[in-house]
C-alpha cells in the first residue's frame, strides 16, 4: 500500500470513505512526517495537539455520516493567516509573539470543511521575498536539495514567499497548504518544488485575517500535489466574504467538473514578450514542450502579444512597497507586537520598527514612503498606476484571441541559500513571469511539467480570464496529464 | 532624482524607522539602485491613461451603518505590550 503521506487529497478522502484508515491515522502519519522533516525548517509553529483534536473530531463526524469536502485532511497553513489561539508571526520579529484572538476567513473555511492543521509554515518576512530567505526564523530548505537536505552542500530554497508551504507539500508533510501570492509567492515556489499552486482572481478568496502586504495585489490560494486537489481546496477557500471589502460576490463554480474536460478547440496564447533576453534555455524548451502537449491534446496554440510586460516588475516595485509602507504603519509597538522603549513616543515607534522589521521589509517601507511622499507621488506612484492599467489592457486585448495563456512560471530551477542575495534586484527578477497577473488581478496556476538536467523540477504557468478559474483547471489538468510528472524529491517525510 | 543621506533620514522619519546614521549612506545606495531601475517607466507614454488603483472596477460596497462587532476589551488588549485596566499605555506624551 502507498504510504499515507504519499496520497493525494482525493485518494485520502476515498481511503477514509472506504474505512481503510482514519483521520487520526492519517494525521499521525503527517505529524511524524513533520518531526522527521524538522531539519528543513518548514514550520514556524507545529500544532500536533490541535491536529490530533481536529482529527478525532473529524472521525467522530464521519461516524455520524457528516462528511465535508476536506474531512480529515492534514493541511499546512502559511504563517500569514491569523489562527485563533495559535501564534501568527508573518515570519517577523515584530509579530514574534502575536497570538490572534480571531480566525482568518480562509482558515476557518478550511476547518469548517474538515481540514486538520499540522502547523504554521515559514515564509519570507511579511511575504516579501522569493526564497524564504528574509524570514526572521531562518530559511526553509527545499526537499529537492538531496536525500539529507539539512546537510546538503547546496541547500536549495523552496521559492518564496510561500516557502514552508511549498516545501511541506513536496516533502509530504501536508497534503495541501495555503499560500498567498502578491507577485508570484504561490506560483514560483510551486514551480521550484514540483507542486501545483493557484493564485485565484483578485477578490475570489477573502483576505480577512491575512496579514496584509499589498492590499490591491494580495490573494490567497491553495498549494497541492495535483490539479484535482487544488480544485478541491479552492472550492472550499473561494467565495464572498462581507468582512473583506474587495471580496467579489459571484458564484463559485464546481471546479471538479472542469477537470479532464476536452481542450479541443481551446485557444492557448503564447505571449512573445515572455521570451525574455537571457532566458534559461531549458525554461524556454520546457515552455515549447508544454505548448506542444496542449496542441497534441487538441488545443489551438496562438502567438499573442502583451506589449507592456517588461514594465510589470518596475510597476510592482513601486505599487507593492507603497501599499506595504501604508499597511505596515500599524506596527508601532502600541497595540500588539514588539515594543522597544524609546526616549519619547516617536522614538519608541522608530526604535520598535527598526528592531522589529528585517532589512528587506525596511527597504520596501522606505521605497514606499519615498514614492508616496510629496513631490514624488505623481512621478512614481501615479505613473506606476497608469502603466498598471496598460498592463491590464494588454491582457484584455490578448483574451480576445485566446482562452488561456501559457508561460514559464519561474526563470529557472531552485537557487541555493546564499545566492541572489547581494543585490535585491536579482531576487526581484524571480517574479518576472508571475507578477503581471497580480497587477491585472487575473488567476494563474503553476503545474509541474518536467525536470531540468540538474534533476530539479520546473513548472509552467497558465493564466486565465478574471473569475474563470474553471477554464484554467481544464487546461491545467490536460497539461498535468500530458506531462505525467511523477518525480519525487530525494527526501520525503 | 537621487536619494542622498539627508533624504534617507527624512523618509526614515516619515516611516518612523530609526535607521542609524552610519547605515544611511548604504541604504541610500540601495534605494538609488532600485529607483534607477524603476525609472524605465519614463519610456512609457501614459497620456490620457487613468491610474488603476484596484482591479475591481466597482466601487467599494457600503454596509448598513450598525454596530456588528465589539464589546471585547480582553481580545483587543490580549497582545498589548503594555496596558493599564482597559487601556493601552504609551510613554508620556503631555508634559
Amino acid at each position: 500500500m502507498t504510504k499515507l503521506t504519499d496520497l493525494t487529497i482525493a485518494d485520502a478522502l476515498q481511503g477514509m470513505a472506504a474505512k481503510k484508515f482514519s483521520a487520526v491515522e492519517l494525521t499521525e502519519a503527517h505529524i511524524a512526517g513533520a518531526e522527521k522533516a524538522r531539519g528543513l525548517n518548514i514550520f514556524i509553529t507545529e500544532t500536533p495537539d490541535l491536529a490530533r483534536t481536529q482529527a478525532k473530531a473529524s472521525d467522530a463526524r464521519r461516524a455520524t455520516g457528516k462528511v465535508s469536502e476536506l474531512e480529515g485532511i492534514p493541511l499546512a497553513i502559511k504563517d500569514l493567516f491569523c489562527t485563533k489561539g495559535v501564534k501568527t508571526t508573518a515570519a517577523s520579529k515584530i509579530l514574534g509573539n502575536f497570538v490572534p484572538t480571531y480566525e482568518s476567513t480562509i482558515s476557518q473555511k478550511l476547518f469548517d470543511a474538515g481540514g486538520v492543521m499540522i502547523g504554521k509554515t515559514n515564509l519570507d518576512e511579511f511575504a516579501m521575498g522569493s526564497g524564504g530567505i528574509t524570514s526572521a526564523f531562518n530559511p526553509t530548505i527545499n526537499p529537492w536539495s538531496g536525500s539529507d537536505p539539512a546537510n546538503a552542500v547546496r541547500k536549495l530554497v523552496p521559492g518564496g514567499s510561500s516557502s514552508g508551504s511549498s516545501a511541506a507539500i513536496a516533502a509530504r508533510v501536508a497534503m495541501g497548504a495555503t499560500g498567498t501570492d502578491t507577485g508570484g509567492s504561490i506560483r514560483q515556489p510551486a514551480s521550484v518544488t514540483g507542486t501545483v499552486g493557484i493564485k485565484p482572481t483578485y477578490g475570489r478568496c477573502s483576505r480577512w485575517g491575512v496579514v496584509a502586504f499589498a492590499s490591491s495585489l494580495d490573494q490567497a490560494g491553495p498549494m497541492t500535489r495535483s490539479v484535482a486537489d487544488a480544485a478541491l481546496m479552492l472550492k472550499v477557500m473561494a467565495g464572498f466574504d462581507e468582512k473583506d471589502s474587495t471580496s467579489v460576490d459571484t458564484p463559485v463554480p464546481d471546479y471538479m467538473a472542469a477537470l479532464g474536460k476536452n481542450v479541443k478547440g481551446m485557444k492557448i496564447g503564447l505571449p512573445r514578450e515572455y521570451r525574455i533576453d537571457g532566458i534559461n534555455p531549458e525554461t524556454d524548451a520546457l515552455w515549447q514542450k508544454g505548448a506542444d502537449m496542449l496542441r497534441d491534446a487538441g488545443a489551438e496554440v496562438v502567438e499573442i502579444t502583451l506589449p507592456h510586460t517588461k514594465y510589470a516588475l518596475p510597476v510592482y516595485y513601486i505599487i507593492a512597497p507603497a501599499e506595504a509602507s501604508s499597511n505596515l504603519s500599524r506596527y508601532d509597538g502600541v497595540r500588539f507586537g514588539l515594543r522597544v522603549p524609546g526616549e519619547n513616543l516617536n522614538d519608541m515607534y522608530a526604535s520598535t520598527r527598526f528592531a522589529g522589521f528585517g532589512k528587506e521589509v525596511r527597504r520596501r517601507i522606505l521605497i514606499g514612503a519615498y514614492v508616496l511622499s510629496a513631490g514624488y507621488y505623481d512621478a512614481y506612484y501615479r505613473k506606476a498606476q497608469r502603466v498598471r492599467r496598460l498592463i491590464r489592457n494588454d491582457f484584455e486585448e490578448a483574451f480576445k484571441q485566446c482562452d488561456a495563456i501559457l508561460t514559464p512560471a519561474a526563470p529557472s530551477t531552485a537557487f541555493a541559500i546564499g545566492e541572489k542575495q547581494d543585490d535585491p534586484l536579482q531576487m526581484y527578477l524571480e517574479d518576472v513571469f508571475t507578477v503581471t497577473l497580480n497587477l491585472a488581478g487575473l488567476p494563474g496556476i503553476c503545474v509541474p511539467v518536467g525536470l531540468a538536467k540538474n534533476g530539479l523540477p520546473m513548472g509552467l504557468q497558465l493564466i486565465g480570464r478574471a473569475f474563470d478559474e474553471a477554464t484554467l483547471f481544464t487546461a491545467a489538468s490536460a497539461l498535468e496529464k500530458a506531462a505525467g510528472f511523477t518525480a519525487k524529491p530525494p527526501f520525503t517525510a | 532624482m537621487t536619494i542622498d543621506q539627508k533624504t534617507v533620514a527624512k523618509i526614515a522619519n516619515l516611516a518612523r524607522l530609526k535607521i542609524p546614521v552610519d547605515e544611511q549612506i548604504h541604504v541610500a545606495g540601495e534605494l538609488n539602485k532600485i529607483l534607477e531601475w524603476v525609472a524605465q517607466l519614463n519610456e512609457v507614454n501614459v497620456e490620457g491613461i487613468e491610474p488603476l488603483a484596484s482591479v475591481n472596477d466597482t466601487s467599494l460596497r457600503a454596509r448598513a451603518d450598525i454596530v456588528n462587532d465589539g464589546g471585547k476589551p480582553e481580545d483587543i488588549l490580549a497582545n498589548a505590550p503594555a496596558k493599564t485596566a482597559d487601556f493601552f499605555t504609551v510613554p508620556k506624551v503631555v508634559e
